[in-house]
């Protein structure tokens, strides 16, 4: 049973954590194909949130075709995510640009604040 | 069931020369909600919460409880008023079995006693001799017990250490998802609440200046930060406007998208609470399905 950690200071949405720590789990296979998530009410009675908010990060998920609801049986991983490995060409196109970055006389929160407006324009509108 | 946990219309309160303690204050709460009812000191809640649970009669308009008047409901609702009123002479035990004979068709007797255990509380124990926190944990354990469909909590968590407000927040939420229970909680704090709740009432000076499921209410506001001066953002509604460096910074509700020149962003719950507080001529906002429906006429 995975067990979601709800970090309320961290400014990202609570249900947007649940969703998140569940693709890490998959990610790290924690989860696998077949495996159940934990019903509303575990972790409703773990966390102190609210009810709903498990319930629309479990719609994400399913909307994602990670998860699947089945009926009075709960909700179970549909499929796994692939991870990026260390290896892979972009990790090292991102490596060269950031090294470019460096020389460019950026400060490391200046690439952060660059990569992270990036990301933001590509992925705009997508949910996370 | 019913569809709708409490409605108020123009419900009003005066306390003899205090004055009033709400006045006009119109509202639908839909059934199955987790509401924070939050605002300053002396803003109502406390008045709200009595009447809904019976206790008070309102001196103008009227208030109904699960479709009916909240004597009608009495065995339907928890009330836990803010000092936790409990008999101090009894045993914590006693307690527990007064409570399962109070309510002989509804009590479950597991959850009142798991709340109690899980607070390592001494069933022998007699009332007096508990904490602050020991007693608020009965009173919710005899609250939870009653297995109600409307739960009226007046500062529940005030109390409680992180621990014991953690497990007993969650209890709740347990019991809600399984029961469909409406919980309405009171807070002047409201990181306590945020994370617990779908619902919201803002209430102060009697009123009820926001009230909605809060993802609505901070979806409908907007914070901007811009060059140009407040006067610009109409036809915005301007909540609360400030200067800050050569420009302006504001809380709006939107009409229509924001116009260039303004950086827009949501508003954390927090912002958009205090905006109100610190704005009390702004007008106030009901989500569509809370505003109540009519005039609820109920025989007294």
């Amino acid at each position: 049973m995975v067990e979601f950690r709800i970090d309320r200071r961290s400014g990202v949405a609570t249900y947007v954590q649940i969703v998140q720590q569940t693709k890490q789990a998959l990610r790290l296979g924690l989860l696998e194909p077949g495996d159940k998530l934990p019903t509303a009410r575990e972790v409703v009675e773990a966390t102190a949130i609210n009810p709903n908010t498990v319930l629309k990060a479990y719609r994400e998920l399913e909307r994602e075709g990670l998860v699947e609801a089945r009926r009075g049986l709960g909700t179970f991983v549909r499929r796994s995510l692939g991870s990026t490995p260390a290896d892979s060409p972009l990790r090292g196109e991102l490596a060269q640009w950031a090294a470019r970055a460096r020389e460019a006389g950026l400060e490391k929160d200046d690439v952060a604040a660059l990569f992270t407006s990036v990301l933001d324009e590509q992925f705009e509108g997508d949910h996370a | 069931m019913s569809d709708t946990a409490i409605e108020a219309a123009a419900l009003g309160k005066r306390y003899g020369r205090r004055g009033w303690a709400l006045r006009a204050c119109s509202f639908r709460l839909p059934a199955g909600r987790v509401c924070a009812v939050v605002g300053p000191n002396g803003a109502g809640k406390s008045t709200l919460l009595a009447h809904a649970a019976g206790l008070l009669r309102p001196t103008e308009g009227s208030l109904t409880v699960l479709s009916t008047s909240p004597a009608e409901a009495r065995d339907r609702i928890a009330y836990v008023a803010q000092e936790k009123p409990l008999y101090p002479q009894l045993t914590v035990a006693d307690t527990l079995r007064l409570g399962a004979e109070l309510n002989p068709a509804r009590w479950d007797g597991r959850v009142a006693d798991r709340v109690v255990q899980e607070g390592g509380l001494d069933l022998g124990a007699r009332v007096r001799t508990l904490s602050g926190g020991q007693r608020t944990r009965v009173a919710l354990a005899l609250a939870l017990g009653k297995r109600p469909e409307l739960m009226l909590l007046d500062e529940p968590m005030a109390d409680l250490d992180p621990l014991a407000r953690h497990q007993l927040m969650g209890t709740l939420m347990a019991e809600a998802v399984e029961h469909g229970t409406t919980v309405v909680m009171s807070s002047h704090i409201i990181g306590e609440l945020a994370d617990a709740c779908d619902h919201l009432l803002l209430v102060s000076g009697g009123r009820v200046r926001l009230g909605g499921p809060i993802d609505d209410l901070v979806a409908a506001h907007t914070l901007v930060t811009g060059l140009a001066p407040a006067s610009d953002l109409a036809p915005h509604t301007v909540v609360e406007s400030r200067a800050t460096g050569r420009g302006t910074t504001a809380l709006i509700r939107h009409e229509g998208p924001v116009g260039d020149g303004w950086d827009a962003e949501e508003p954390s719950l927090e912002e958009l609470l205090l905006a109100h507080l610190r704005s009390p001529d702004a007008p106030p906002l009901l989500a569509p399905d809370t505003t109540a429906r009519q005039t609820p006429e109920v025989a007294a």
